[in-house]
């Protein structure tokens, strides 16, 4: 296409196209409304009441309404222990495959699938009856005082654990196309023959080369872990979802200002993994 | 000694994923299949009657209006960024269909309240009727915020490989632009329209957030069912009839995945 430019002007165009162009300018017309119109009509309503007319209060109010900081912040540690957990999980699992254990690569991508195809709240149900049941079970032993404090409501583990199996599809996929683009095999035992412990192959070797897919991996995972609210309210637990459902009642603006702001996390997130990936590719 | 660290390596996963996942797992099918400390069909039995079948026929029906019409606008919208001339434009509405497609959950839902709910902005000059958001229709049109985008995503690198040697090969043989693509395009993208057909069902089927934080309880839909029956706002016991639609659910699922894959089977038979 782009080596015809010089030519355009001597082909004169044929009234052909006009018909297509037209469609697609409809089409484009259409979904721009669609998917503009509740983004502009969001925002104003966050900003404009009849009684105060336009302010940004709502925005400021947020810093300051009861319960924003504290349920922030847990999601955050959340999403900070979800990421170190997976990560050390997957990654020794998925090097392993690659290097001893070929034979476990079927199962690895069964178990790494299977949480797509089981939806959320199922899994709840399941890990709410597993957890009532372990609770009464393990009452006279010591793994009891285990099971209290992974469900403590200062920092649920209980829903760390819950979250590694739900991003573990997405984190899998990562990175999995961050070790399809470097010859592990060879990089390994070129470190082990020049005399590189363990550890080092690892961090000076491994990691490194997989730098932007454990980046994409997880950025992905700081997305899904914030935005989370089926677990966390069905286990009832109040991350940052969850408030925002619970002021909605008596704080209309300042839920859809929090709705706005979290549309725009995801889009610096999703800028963030992208370019991950490009610098990758340009390297 | 390579072998037993290889083990080694991937066993901390294997067992956390038996820990966490199959234990619930068990817990599931267990705990669906008794009824007052007995083994007993009368949890499934209940879970396929009344209200609870109207509510997963309600979500069935709901997540394939919004599979089918999301994968024929999101087609439409694909093909329409594909041909574009206007690299800009293509790179933004790509960017834009990644950020929505993951912009579901409880954000999403507060994003229409605020559009066409009952103080909404656009519902105020439309003159809608109060609780005309909150109806199956109204939820079709939140679900396919999240469920075009994600179609386009689907759809615009297989649109990308229809080459356009072969739409002139057909015009020079003579073939209109319908048989075109009653011959050739249709068949080629098949497969990714299957894969954004399932793909587009179970995250509508799957979807929870959005439905909790909009209609309450107002649509029937399987997995506000699940949740009230397990946070227990009924009387108890009725535990195990979550844990019997969850079954159910999976079911349902599983026999989408069980349809798609034969099928996808087929139709990329022929494609290399």
């Amino acid at each position: 296409m782009a080596a015809l430019t010089g030519l355009e002007p001597v082909t004169a165009p044929a009234p052909a196209p006009t018909r297509p162009r037209v469609w697609r300018g409809v089409v484009f017309l259409l979904a721009a409304a669609y998917f503009l119109i509740p983004l502009g009509a969001s925002l104003w309503y966050t900003i404009y009441t009849p009684t105060a007319g336009v302010s940004f209060a709502a925005y400021g109010e947020l810093l300051t309404a009861e319960g924003f900081g504290s349920s922030l912040l847990l999601s955050m540690s959340l999403a900070v222990a979800t990421i170190v957990l997976v990560l050390l999980l997957t990654l020794p699992a998925m090097l392993a495959v690659r290097l001893s254990a070929p034979r476990l690569r079927p199962v690895m991508e069964v178990l790494c699938t299977l949480p797509l195809v089981v939806p959320p709240i199922t899994f709840v149900a399941g890990l709410t009856t597993s957890l009532r049941t372990g609770t009464d079970v393990l009452a006279p032993t010591p793994f009891w005082a285990t099971l209290i404090a992974v469900q403590n409501p200062a920092f649920p583990l209980v829903l760390v654990l819950a979250y590694v199996v739900l991003v573990l599809p997405f984190v899998y996929r990562s990175l999995d196309a961050g070790l399809r683009t470097m010859d592990v095999r060879t990089l390994v035992e070129a470190a082990r023959n020049l005399g590189a412990s363990w550890p080092h192959v690892l961090f000076r070797v491994i990691i490194p080369n997989l730098r932007s897919a454990l980046a994409s991996a997880s950025f992905l995972t700081l997305a899904l872990v914030l935005g989370e609210f089926t677990v966390a309210r069905l286990l009832g637990y109040q991350p940052f979802a969850v408030w925002i459902v619970t002021i909605s009642g008596s704080e209309g603006q300042l839920s859809v200002a929090v709705s706005i702001l979290s549309l725009l996390l995801i889009w610096l997130l999703l800028l963030a993994v992208s370019t991950a990936f490009s610098g990758r590719k340009r390297k | 000694m390579t072998r037993a660290k290889g083990w080694l390596g991937a066993l901390p996963l294997l067992v956390f994923f038996a820990l966490v996942f199959g234990i619930p797992a068990i817990a599931l099918v267990a705990g669906a299949f008794t009824a007052n400390g007995e083994p007993s069909l009368a949890n499934l039995g209940q879970s396929l009657q009344g209200g609870y079948l109207n509510a997963m026929a309600g979500s069935v029906k709901l997540s394939a209006v919004v599979a089918l019409l999301g994968a024929v606008l999101g087609t439409f919208v694909a093909q329409a960024v594909v041909t574009s001339r206007f690299a800009l434009l293509r790179e933004a509405v790509l960017t834009a269909s990644g950020v929505l497609a993951n912009f579901g959950g409880v954000p999403l839902a507060f994003f229409w309240i605020a559009t066409l709910g009952n103080s909404g902005v656009i519902s105020g000059l439309l003159g809608l009727p109060s609780g005309a958001l909150y109806t199956f229709w109204g939820l079709v049109i939140v679900y396919l915020y999240f469920s075009i985008p994600l179609m386009v995503l689907v759809m615009a690198p297989a649109l990308d490989g229809l080459r356009p040697q072969w739409r002139e090969a057909a015009a020079n043989n003579g073939a209109t632009a319908w048989q075109f693509w009653r011959f050739v395009g249709v068949p080629v993208l098949t497969p990714a329209m299957l894969g954004g057909v399932v793909l587009l069902f179970g995250s509508a089927f799957a979807a929870f957030a959005t439905a909790n934080a909009m209609v309450g309880t107002v649509v029937p839909l399987v997995t506000l069912k699940i949740a009230s029956a397990l946070t227990g706002d009924v009387l108890i016991g009725y535990e195990n009839i979550a844990l019997a639609l969850s079954l159910d659910m999976i079911v349902v699922a599983g026999l989408v995945m069980v349809i798609y894959l034969p099928l996808q089977k087929r139709s990329t038979r022929w494609l290399r």
